[in-house]
């Protein structure tokens, strides 16, 4: 295995032209699992981290620009406001000393339906800066999951800046695992408000062969809450639509049977995290409820 | 060794009391090692290294049950860098299997794997890449069996044998060749008594797999002697059960076998059977290179036993004012492939299968089977375990049935001093089964929502799903469940259980120094630290230094079944005192002209001197013990011998002492999604008495927490259409990480138990036995569920299996 140490972006994309197999590295965490345990043997690694720009955030009119390398402990102490799904999502990664290292271009490199990352993007919408030395290209979201563990980068292709709508309202994130820290999502959702588009975007995770969106359960939840004037009124949602929301996300699950959960489970606990978030996020936007970041 | 060699013993009374010089008994004293554990400067096995050493590997069946038709290690073995690669084949002695009790595990796989993940072959290599990739290039061709996973496949009458022609000294009683090992208790008339009862309760119950998830994998290192023998440094848990083992495999004396412990990171059982010792001997000594054998995660999951899951079927009776009436239990443990401990996890499952409650009319039968699911042995509680589980959910259905509060109908049948187990041992030292009940039902309750109480918001640590932030108090609702469990302590049924102490006094500098020298694995269980108080209280001198664990000294048996501060604990204190007697014998010698006291006075050593028992100071040790050789003394210690249980009736006095323990669970569920927070796990427990306080807490929170684990998370899952394991790594087998270990208040009674050292009571398993059922008792206190197996599921609790 060749160790490819790129002193710059430059030299990075590069190098990936060079060697299309090349897989690259930053924190590792996922990635030196893998070599570890012998399920993969690179013929190149690719070391990303002397490349800083890819550690660097920037907050901006209507974005953040987020480095691919930043790690989870910078989200959570630093973006709390900006993007409270994804801080919240973030402080249920692993450890900390993984959180240290680990960063949310690993989550898109792995595109692992587990990945704890993927549903706050999914709900706060995120485009995914990717160059090669072709050029750069912005990839949305909601086309980047491919498959089970596949993207949409090309080969010759890195990641190099997630853009993530700032906050527009409260932003929820949960994910069921069967210890209380440090756990594999068995299921994961994520939900946002967008009060300045009177929308509704959700995330759900290790429930269908990639990251998805309930996009009949915003459909929905978007027309009642119109329908309602709920956005206007700030009535509380009536348990009717919040039933009717929850099921539709609990539908939009397509889960498998395996050692971690059963596919029953999982669609009822998506169900159960959808109404609930309904209900915080809810209580949030009308004001009476806890702060923007969240609870975690 | 000989019984005959037996000098004092255990709890003979001496009738002097050493109990004044400091860092001694029942101080907490500081862990000699803890520092540098906490630090990560401790040496584990996994950290050793020798100039010129090869890496071994092993390489295992990827199928449960199958003959294996060829092995090709030729492209292995032509590979660059690789020294040796063994088979079957390779083996040097006439001796190829190996085990604890019935020696049924080849050494290497011969002509058939029983099942997933047993050793075929091994690699030697200078790099353990080069190592691994030379096993990926062994072929080896499979031809599949039929496969025996539960009793029903076990027992059927083309049921294939997992060990043809057995002549272990269990085969000629068992009803099956599939079944190890098969033991009744019968006790009183069940037919007769179940008449006298006014409610009947039953229940099936299942125990998962767990594994004992021991952090430091299984490592060693053999280095190749001139002499022909082998030096091997491993982490075990039993140094001469393993010599036994590996020696007559190489072909080797045991004295050419030398072992010495290194770092041990933690064992809960996982440690006696034999992993990577032969095969790194084996290795070392065809290469004659140094050979170290360090598993990965995944490996050791396949490296050791498990605890046994079992399936467990009781009936109990009570009449209406809550008396019991009797008890009818069947045990099945999954023993799986081979035998390791099975047959006296038997014994334990079935002579405390009533648990620590009276019952006269009594018929238990366990039986361990032979399957091709990986093999099950030694844990935490060993066989005891999965009885209370079982037991203990009985009580509270019977309270229930009784409408009775379940705490009182416990304490009605609560066993004390002098009732009769249902094997007719008298239980003859303290039981206070109803007052450790008592104390931890008196205890105030948690708070409740105590995650509102951290101000804004609230506090998803305090929550059932923690982190993940699932609930904000939404479908939580709270449980409070109480257990209790009975376990021996020592090797029980007959077996010579001894320990062994050497003991040297001498003068260096000017100060007398005793040095203590035992092969007592030392697993974290905290051994060294209370040989050192015992030989500070027992000699006087402050100064004490722990030898290695090695096999240049006699066994000091195993570290497990809560024995050791007992028995090799008893055995550096008899050493002591024989030690002690030789310092007195000198001083008379020396200086009993000088003062009459030296012949009048009850003499005891100190703070460094001889001192009358009137505190008058007749000399210094270091006056006493000037120009003498070092007084150097190695002895062995026994415990009262035990029987073994009647094959037909199971009476015997089998066990040593006996040993208790009672939780109240406090958790709190989320009942919509099953998910579980422990608030507080109470404990009470007889210790006899505390040698070493803060350790004794230690041991009581651990053995806690690993059995909250099995009740909430932990369990190895063997796809039952494979056998094959379908979770061997951490991500996917959890064990509690600090924000699932809840509060954990220790209530500790010392009430001695006068045949023992210093009337102490071994304390390790105890607190794993109860703490499960107490756990389960509170989350079907909290959502009205039946749970009759381990661990709960959020599935289990969601109606969504």
């Amino acid at each position: 295995m060749d160790f490819l140490r790129p002193a710059s972006w430059e030299e990075a994309l590069a190098a990936k032209a060079e060697h299309p197999t090349a897989v690259p590295i930053a924190g590792g965490t996922d990635v030196m699992v893998e070599i570890n345990f012998d399920h993969r043997r690179p013929e190149y690694l690719l070391d990303l981290n002397r490349i800083e720009l890819l550690s660097e955030w920037e907050v901006g009119e209507e974005n953040v620009r987020l480095g691919a390398s930043v790690p989870y402990t910078r989200i959570m102490e630093n973006l709390r406001a900006e993007l409270p799904g994804l801080a919240l999502a973030s402080h249920t990664v692993a450890s900390p000393q993984i959180r240290n290292r680990g960063g949310v271009g690993g989550n898109l490199g792995t595109a692992s339906p587990a990945g704890d990352a993927h549903p706050a993007l999914l709900a706060a919408g995120a485009e995914v800066e990717v160059e090669s030395v072709r050029g750069s290209r912005f990839i949305p979201i909601d086309a980047f999951y491919t498959g089970v563990k596949r993207n949409a980068l090309e080969p010759d292709e890195l990641i190099k800046t997630v853009h993530i709508k700032k906050a527009d309202g409260p932003q929820q994130y949960s994910k069921v695992g069967t210890r209380n820290a440090m756990v594999i999502a068995v299921c994961a959702f994520g939900l946002a408000l967008h009060p300045e588009t009177r929308t509704v975007r959700t995330g759900i995770g290790s429930a269908a062969p990639t990251p998805i969106r309930a996009k009949e359960a915003e459909a929905f939840l978007n027309a009642a809450l119109e329908e309602g004037g709920f956005w206007d009124n700030g009535k509380i949602i009536t348990p009717s639509i919040a039933k009717q929301f929850a099921d539709l996300c609990s539908g939009a699950a397509n889960p498998i049977d395996d050692v971690r959960g059963t596919a029953k489970y999982r669609r009822h606990a998506v169900g159960i995290m959808a109404r609930r978030q309904l209900g915080w996020v809810w209580e949030q936007y009308r004001g009476t409820g806890r702060t923007l970041e969240g609870a975690a | 060794m000989a019984q005959n060699t037996r000098t004092v013993p255990a709890g003979t009374p001496t009738n002097v009391t050493q109990n004044h010089t400091k860092g001694g008994i029942g101080e907490s004293t500081l862990r000699p090692d803890g520092t540098l554990k906490v630090t990560g400067e401790f040496a584990y096995s996994s950290d050793m290294w020798h100039e010129d050493m090869l890496w071994g590997q092993t390489l295992r069946s990827t199928v449960a049950h199958a003959e294996i038709v060829s092995i090709d290690v030729s492209e292995a073995l032509a590979m660059s860098g690789v020294y040796a690669v063994l088979t079957y084949d390779d083996l040097p002695a006439e001796t190829k299997n190996y085990g604890l009790e019935i020696q049924d595990t080849p050494v290497l796989a011969h002509g058939r794997v029983r099942h997933h993940g047993e050793p075929v072959a091994l690699i030697a290599a200078d790099h353990p890449e080069t190592a691994r990739r030379a096993a990926a290039k062994v072929r080896i061709e499979y031809k599949e069996l039929p496969l025996v996973t539960d009793e029903a496949s076990a027992l059927a009458p083309d049921a294939p044998l997992i060990h043809e022609g057995r002549d272990d000294h269990h085969a000629g009683h068992v009803p099956h060749p599939n079944i190890v090992h098969r033991q009744p208790i019968v006790r009183g008339n069940v037919e007769e008594a179940r008449k006298r009862a006014d409610v009947i309760v039953e229940g099936e119950y299942v125990f998962g797999m767990q594994d004992q998830a021991f952090l430091g994998p299984e490592s060693g290192l053999a280095v190749p002697a001139e002499d022909g023998g082998v030096d091997l440094y491993v982490a075990t848990q039993w140094l001469h059960s393993d010599l036994r083992q590996i020696a007559p495999v190489l072909g080797l004396p045991e004295e050419k076998v030398r072992m010495t412990l290194s770092g041990v990171g933690g064992a809960f059982g996982g440690r006696e059977d034999l992993s990577m010792q032969i095969h790194a001997c084996l290795l070392a000594l065809r290469t004659g290179k140094p050979v170290k054998i360090v598993y990965n995660r995944f490996e050791s999951f396949f490296g050791h036993v498990h605890r046994h899951p079992a399936k467990l079927h009781y009936e109990h009776g009570a009449t209406k004012d809550g008396k019991l009436t009797h008890l009818k239990a069947r045990i099945v443990l999954d023993g799986g492939a081979y035998a390791s401990a099975s047959p006296a996890v038997v014994g334990n499952a079935s002579s405390l299968g009533a648990g620590p409650y009276v019952v006269d009319d009594v018929e238990i039968e366990a039986v361990a089977l032979y399957t091709n699911n990986p093999p099950c042995g030694a844990m935490r509680g060993f066989g005891a375990v999965q009885a209370c589980f079982a037991y203990e959910a009985q009580m509270d259905k019977l309270a229930a049935k009784l409408g009775m509060d379940p705490v009182e109908f416990r304490q009605i049948n609560a066993m004390e001093q002098g009732t009769l187990m249902p094997t007719g041992q008298v239980v003859d030292s303290p039981a206070p089964v109803a007052e450790l009940l008592r104390r931890v039902k008196a205890r105030p309750m948690p708070p409740e929502r105590q995650w509102e109480s951290a101000g804004e918001g609230a506090d998803v640590r305090a929550l059932p799903g923690g982190l993940s932030n699932t609930t904000h108090g939404e479908g939580v609702v709270r449980g409070v469940g109480y257990a209790v469990g009975i376990k021996n302590v020592g090797f029980s049924e007959g077996f010579d259980d001894y320990s062994t102490a050497r003991v040297v006094l001498q003068v260096i500098n000017g100060e007398p120094v005793a040095m203590v020298h035992t092969a007592m694995a030392e697993v974290g269980q905290g051994g060294v630290t209370v040989h050192a108080q015992i030989a500070r209280t027992e000699l006087g001198v402050t100064q004490v230094t722990i030898h290695p664990a090695d096999t240049q000294v006699g066994s000091a048996g195993s570290t497990s079944a809560s024995r050791q501060t007992y028995m090799t604990g008893g055995a550096v204190k008899n050493t002591c005192e024989a030690v002690r007697e030789k310092v007195l014998e000198i001083g008379r010698r020396k200086n009993g002209s000088y003062h009459p006291a030296w012949a009048t006075a009850e003499l005891l050593l100190e703070g460094g001197k001889v001192v009358t028992d009137g505190g008058e100071v007749l000399a210094t040790l270091a006056d006493v013990l000037e120009g003498e050789d070092p007084i150097d003394l190695e002895l062995e210690f026994r415990h009262r011998p035990t029987v073994p249980f009647d094959l037909v009736t199971g009476q015997g006095d089998g066990h040593v002492q006996y040993t208790f323990a009672a939780h109240r669970a406090v958790v709190e569920v989320d009942t919509e999604l099953g998910l579980v927070k422990v608030v507080e796990l109470a404990t009470a427990q007889d210790v006899g008495k505390a040698l070493n306080m803060l350790s004794v807490v230690g041991q009581i929170q651990g053995g806690t927490t690993q059995g909250l684990g099995v009740a909430v998370m932990e369990e190895i899952i063997v796809d039952p259409k494979t056998a094959k394991v379908r979770n061997p790594s951490f991500t996917d087998y959890l064990i509690p990480t600090i924000l699932d270990t809840p509060t954990i208040p220790v209530d500790v009674l010392e009430l001695a138990d006068p045949n023992a050292p210093y009337g102490l009571r071994g304390l390790g398993e105890a607190p794993t036995l109860s703490s499960t059922p107490a756990v389960l008792a509170a989350i079907r206190n909290a959502t009205g569920l039946e749970l009759n197996k381990t661990p709960v599921r959020p599935e289990a609790l969601t109606g969504t299996l």
